[in-house]
């Protein structure tokens, strides 16, 4: 692939026998919004921890803007800007202090420093609240004020680790909005990691799909939908009036239709899983049978369904591993995907 | 946040950037601090303002001020005593001399030192870890070791401003009072014991960065610094103690060489506590008649005048005592650096 600004080579890392990140190869091309979606505990975090060189791999390499992660760190996080899942701010300093002191960190010369955090606080909106102690801030305002963290140092790749969470619908939008408006003007990469596949489908130019450690696909919407659903990309529920009797005749003659996979009926419904858009045709050839059609529905394959089918696949083995909260104890996922 | 991309005009550009950069370079290298000293003078401000510190700071100079009074009020009598070799030496006399109603400066400083130094480190790294703030300040281009490194530097700097102000004050104090001159002999004494002081802080300072590393929780790290400290000034003399009592022959029957050997045994076993090491280290440096700080035979004492040691002849004697500090102090931040290093920082 042309210009991939993260590499991940064999990405490998085992916490004791518990294997968090299993052989992971990930590229993500420059000025790209990725999204790394998963489950709690999936190895996103850690995934992240080792491009910035915070986490030792247990094997394997981790490559950002053409550094090696694990042994130039300082080069890495150069360029990189990191927002953690719970972001957290000195509470005795304003928020302006805290964002200054970030400022001279990167090497920001003092003169600057005024105007580029002034900036930066009004860019992501918290201008009025610049002289407030953090401590007084709410979850939503410490959020902005990460991604002002974040911007500040002009970097190349922002690795955002669940950037929404416990900000209001509106607070989402915006934000993801100028994530994204960030990325197309500036040519900013972005890699996000999340659980809400709606935020995720709003931005992501492609998603990888994470789980128990492995990346289980990668790719945009339409081809992961393809990828997974390929024997049955659409669903169609015809509902007509009477209830089907003899049924094995024109069974036989709608399986005989190319791109029609699967025909099941029952009661008064026929479904039909097809690999292409054929649901004028199935219409007309029924219509042509004699059938008194009531209802037509089609159904598409989003995101949800696409995280959810393999969330399915794997709710088979019961494997307790990941974060053990409570929740998650009976753990979803096996090591090994199907 | 409408139209944010305003903003950004050329702040994203590298190229642009770097134009800039190339233009103003030699400004720019004046006005850009290493993220060292950002670290380090961050840090220093959060102790000042801290309640903490302050809290520590009144502590400090009232017991300094404490045993300054009992000093001053039996300066008279300590320096007209004729038997005493160091009579004459007035403002380290200010700081030892005592009426047994309060125990001098220098000794409360074995007790006081370390609840300081415990007290501005126990909680360095991991309240910042459950703050959130570690893995962020850890996010930006800056070595780990620096931050370490920034923590046990500005706590220093403080302590060191501190224990140097109030000997300079204390110094002004009796030129006004007594209107005595200071030796060079005495001033170089008085600096010494400041540094040792300082040192003697930052043995305990770096003992509570590194529980601090090892422990998540900000207050077990205290209580376990503090159980640390409680040991060796209250029960390891008494541990000690037993130890020769059960093991070691009884003194009744030994040769005058064995009962020194045995002393000087029971010495070096004191010795490994190390505000045994300090209190020894001050002793010697503030009387300079102090020749030893074991036991001596009467060889060795045969023609010796009872007079006051040379600075350059007390600080050979506690050189031992420095280096053993100095030691420790080492010992426990190289621990510290190893664990924080490869350490997983995560929350």
């Amino acid at each position: 692939m042309e210009n991939a600004i993260i590499e991940l080579e064999g990405l490998t890392k085992f916490y004791g026998s518990l294997k968090a990140v299993d052989n992971l190869h990930l590229r993500i091309n420059a000025g790209e919004v990725f999204g790394l979606l998963g489950p709690n505990g999936a190895g996103k975090t850690t995934t992240i921890l080792m491009m910035l060189g915070l986490t030792e791999p247990s094997g394997g390499m981790a490559r950002v803007c053409g550094f090696n992660a694990t042994k130039d760190p300082i080069s890495v996080k150069r360029k990189v800007g990191y927002m953690p899942d719970s972001v957290g701010f000195y509470d005795n300093m304003t928020a302006f202090e805290n964002l200054s002191y970030i400022a001279r960190l990167n090497g920001i010369p003092a003169h600057d420093v005024y105007h580029r955090v002034q900036e930066m606080m009004e860019l992501v909106g918290l201008g009025a609240a610049m002289h407030k102690k953090t401590s007084a801030y709410s979850r939503g305002m410490k959020q902005r004020l990460g991604l002002a963290d974040v911007l500040i140092r002009q970097p190349e790749v922002i690795i955002l680790d669940e950037p929404t969470l416990g900000i209001d619908p509106t607070g989402v939008k915006e934000f993801l909005h100028l994530i994204r408006q960030l990325s197309r003007q500036q040519g900013i990469t972005v890699l996000l990691s999340s659980h809400h596949l709606h935020q995720v489908q709003q931005v992501c130019d492609r998603v990888g799909i994470f789980v128990g450690g492995k990346l289980l696909a990668e790719g945009d919407i339409h081809q992961l939908s393809q990828h997974l659903f390929s024997e049955e990309a659409y669903l169609v529920t015809i509902t007509v009036k009477d209830a089907l009797s003899d049924t094995t005749a024109w069974e036989s003659m709608l399986l005989q239709m190319e791109a029609v996979k699967k025909v099941t009926a029952s009661g008064n419904t026929i479904e039909v899983s097809c690999t292409g858009n054929i649901t004028p045709k199935l219409v007309r050839f029924l219509v042509e049978k004699g059938f008194d059609i009531m209802g037509v529905h089609q159904k598409e394959y989003g995101l949800e369904e696409i995280y959810q089918r393999y969330f399915d696949n794997n709710l088979t083995e019961n494997v307790s591993h990941g974060k053990s909260s409570g929740l998650f104890q009976r753990s979803f996922f096996r090591k090994t995907a199907q | 946040m409408e139209s944010p991309v305003v903003y950004f005009k050329d702040l994203f550009s590298g190229r642009l950037h770097s134009k800039k950069a190339g233009s103003r370079g030699v400004s720019d290298a004046v006005s850009r601090q290493q993220p060292f000293v950002v670290m380090v003078r961050k840090e220093v401000a959060d102790h000042i303002r801290s309640w903490r510190f302050i809290v520590l700071l009144i502590l400090i100079v009232l017991t300094f001020a404490g045993a300054m009074y009992v000093s001053l009020s039996n300066l008279k009598a300590a320096v007209s005593n004729e038997n005493d070799p160091d009579r004459l030496f007035l403002y380290l006399k200010l700081l030892t001399a005592t009426d047994g109603s309060l125990p001098p400066f220098h000794i409360f400083m074995s007790f006081l030192g370390a609840l300081l130094g415990i007290s501005l480190g126990f909680d360095a790294i991991n309240a910042e870890r459950n703050n959130g703030t570690l893995i962020r300040l850890l996010a930006q281009p800056v070595y780990r070791d620096n931050l370490l490194l920034a923590k046990f530097v500005s706590a220093l700097v403080v302590v060191a401003v501190l224990f140097l102000s109030l000997s300079l004050l204390m110094i002004g104090g009796g030129l006004i009072i007594t209107g005595v001159r200071i030796e060079g002999a005495e001033f170089c004494r008085i600096l010494s014991f400041v540094v040792l002081t300082v040192l003697y802080v930052g043995f305990w300072l770096s003992l509570a960065i590194l529980l601090s590393v090892k422990f998540r929780q900000a207050t077990t790290s205290a209580l376990t610094a503090i159980g640390i400290w409680l040991f060796f000034t209250v029960f390891y003399r008494i541990v000690v103690n037993m130890i020769v009592k059960s093991f070691f022959p009884d003194p009744n029957f030994m040769a005058q060489e064995d009962i020194l050997f045995y002393n000087n045994v029971i010495l070096d076993l004191l010795r490994l506590a190390p505000s045994q090491l300090y209190t020894d280290a001050t002793t010697t440096l503030l009387m300079p008649s102090v020749r030893s700080l074991g036991p001596l035979t009467m060889e060795q004492m045969a023609g010796a005048i009872p007079s006051p040691l040379s600075v350059r002849e007390s600080i050979l004697i506690v050189w031992p005592q420095v280096s053993g500090l100095l030691a420790a102090t080492a010992v426990c931040f190289a621990l510290a650096y190893f664990w924080f290093m490869r350490a997983e920082i995560r929350t």
